[in-house]
């Protein structure tokens, strides 16, 4: 759709992480709160946005998740607690110690929110703000950090003097673990224990999830950081090959699974695209709706 | 929401302004367990200016909340209490250290309404101090509050008066979108009268605090004073000024400038920030705009100097905008 000039501006692929959004995203409720990044269609995806308000969205539509405001970068969900996709590298952390805060201040137990942010935030003053005042004030913020190895183009090794993310956060007290992010097994496991225990406790929990995206940054990155073999080596651990391995292997699917899975995601995406391209786009008379909630003038 | 218009029945009692922000605070914690007031020594300190002093007495921790000095993850909390439910106050301590929250604040606060098709909402209120005119030097005495009045979905609104003080604190608690208060800290012993009980003001219109007609002299803020002064001095040489407050600096109400321009035919605008790229452009821009045949005499700006402010006194004094320049800009314009 990309190629074909439907979708315009920035997009980020997710393929290669899906095992992060989809294990992290079993474990939690429909109370839980969720801010993610400019990468976030696999968390709403997995979240039940739907796939045509997503597709509408980045095809600029106004059935689109955010009217066609927000483009692929900005996915929000009030109804599902769906906080959005933040553009600016640690910028949603900051809003996600709030959101917990809002909860602890109301007397919401029980509820928590996750945090998705990826290794390039960790260089961030607002990363450390964040978890320091999470851990200071004990709020129940799940922060996962899907450290995909590259901050856009620069590697991990270039840009942090500790690269044990796991360890920076445990410096704030926040008891931390890294995680396979390529099993989205191991991934809900983790996610899981998390979860339980930020809800018993109130207080934050930090997941490292050790992934690493297949595809460029965006759509607008030649990707000349990286070796195409070290690119073939992650790929023979994709995560969804993974999944489905094991599957079969135990016995749990068989080809006819696989093929209607296939067809059934086929299906599904062809609604998407026929929804978007049939959606309206928002009347230019609109343009300055919603700047304000109560006329400004 | 119902904005009652301040000026009703009710007993008059003498407050300062710093002790009017504190009153309204105190009104909004008691009348609504939403509200908390998050920032750097809001809790025992009391405040870098005094103003939250004994409320945490009166509220406790979870409702006056020290924070650590992380501007950008403490003004982001407000942003994400907001989109919770939550009705946060946030002090940031002068406007100066809000530049480290300026991502939260341009990048979030202002965006998340509209980038989310009118999903979210975000009413947050920030409080922070502002001016110069306290000889603490080039980080901690600069006008900056027109880079925040430039930013669509946020608003922005001066208190000149004590009045406001109180009043636009709880205005901004019942707005549905993010509010940034400027107090100029000059202002905080400044002493007024106003009703005792506390009620919001309107936060849409400027207000004329001076009625003249042979100039308007535009302002805000700290500057007011400055205006009133001048405008005293002018009138015993039979000069007379009127003086708009425009106190909301976003949305700006230009309709009150017109009307007083279509008066006075001469305007001058008074504005601490720096002359380039402020307020004061922006207000004369829009005069030329919609109020060019009402001009008389160009437009003209008594603003701060083009220099990080000084800390020695006399320079300081030169820098920013004071009575004497003011009247002596407008007897030029008079000659």
């Amino acid at each position: 759709m990309y190629s074909a000039a439907k979708i315009h501006g920035f997009l980020h692929l997710y393929i290669g992480e899906e095992a992060v959004a989809v294990g992290v995203l079993q474990a939690l409720t429909p109370d839980d709160a969720i801010v993610a990044t400019y990468r976030e269609h696999g968390q709403a995806l997995a979240r039940g946005v739907p796939a045509a308000s997503l597709m509408a969205e980045m095809f600029g539509k106004a059935n689109g998740s955010s009217r066609g405001r927000g483009g692929s970068m900005h996915i929000f969900d009030l109804a599902r607690r769906f906080y959005g996709g933040y553009a600016i590298v640690g910028g949603g952390l900051p809003v996600a110690v709030g959101l917990a805060l809002a909860d602890r201040l109301s007397g919401r137990e029980g509820r928590l929110t996750a945090c998705f942010f990826g290794d390039g935030a960790v260089a961030e003053g607002e990363f450390h703000e964040s978890l320091n005042l999470a851990a200071l004030w004990e709020l129940p913020v799940l922060f996962l950090c899907e450290n995909n190895l590259y901050a856009m183009g620069t590697p991990i090794r270039q840009e942090l003097a500790q690269p044990d993310i796991s360890l920076r956060a445990e410096s704030y007290g926040i008891p931390a673990e890294p995680v396979d992010g390529m099993d989205v097994i191991a991934v809900e496991e983790a996610a899981r224990r998390a979860a339980i225990q930020v809800r018993r406790t109130g207080a934050p929990l930090f997941l490292e999830l050790r992934t690493y995206r297949f595809r460029a940054h965006s759509m607008a990155d030649p990707d000349l950081y990286r070796t195409k073999d070290e690119i073939g080596d992650w790929r023979q651990r994709d995560p969804i090959a993974l999944l489905e391995a094991r599957l079969r292997e135990a016995k749990l699917i068989a080809d006819d699974d696989v093929s209607a899975l296939e067809s059934d995601v086929a299906a599904e995406l062809d609604h998407a695209v026929g929804v978007a391209e049939a959606g309206p786009f928002e009347p230019v008379e609109d343009l300055t709706k919603d700047v304000y909630g109560r006329s400004a003038q | 929401m119902s904005v009652q218009l301040a000026g009703g029945s009710s007993r008059r009692v003498r407050l300062t302004y710093r002790e009017a922000v504190r009153a309204g605070m105190r009104h909004a914690l008691s009348a609504d367990d939403r509200v908390f007031l998050m920032g750097e020594d809001v809790g025992s300190y009391g405040g870098a200016f005094a103003v939250s002093l004994g409320l945490l007495d009166e509220f406790g921790p979870e409702r006056i909340r020290n924070t650590p000095l992380s501007e950008s993850a403490f003004v982001g909390a407000g942003i994400g209490a907001a989109l919770g439910g939550m009705r946060p106050i946030v002090e940031v301590m002068t406007i100066n250290f809000s530049l480290l929250a300026l991502d939260q604040i341009v990048n979030n606060a202002a965006t998340l309404r509209y980038m989310s098709g009118g999903q979210l909402e975000v009413p947050l209120v920030v409080r922070m101090a502002t001016g110069g005119g306290r000889q603490l030097a080039a980080q901690h005495a600069h006008s900056l509050e027109v880079w925040y009045a430039h930013v669509p979905g946020i608003k922005a609104l001066a208190p000149a008066t004590v009045e406001d003080a109180r009043g636009m604190l709880l205005a901004a608690l019942d707005d549905p979108d993010p509010v940034f208060i400027f107090e100029h800290a000059t202002l905080y012993p400044l002493e007024g009268e106003v009703d005792e009980e506390p009620r919001p003001v309107d936060i849409c219109r400027a207000s004329v605090r001076r009625e003249g007609g042979d100039v308007t002299l535009v302002t805000y803020g700290g500057s007011l004073a400055a205006c009133l002064a001048a405008a005293d001095d002018l009138a015993d040489e039979g000069i007379e000024a009127e003086v708009v407050d425009l106190r909301t600096l976003r949305p700006l109400d230009m309709d009150t400038v017109l009307v007083s321009l279509g008066k006075t035919h001469h305007a001058a605008i008074v504005d601490e920030g720096w002359k380039t790229g402020s307020l004061a452009g922006e207000v004369s821009a829009q005069i030329m705009e919609r109020g060019f045949d009402l001009l008389d005499w160009p437009v003209q700006r008594v603003c701060s100097a083009e220099v990080p402010i000084p800390y020695a006194k006399h320079l300081e004094d030169a820098a920013l905008p004071s009575r004497e320049r003011v009247a002596a800009t407008v007897r030029e314009m008079l000659v």
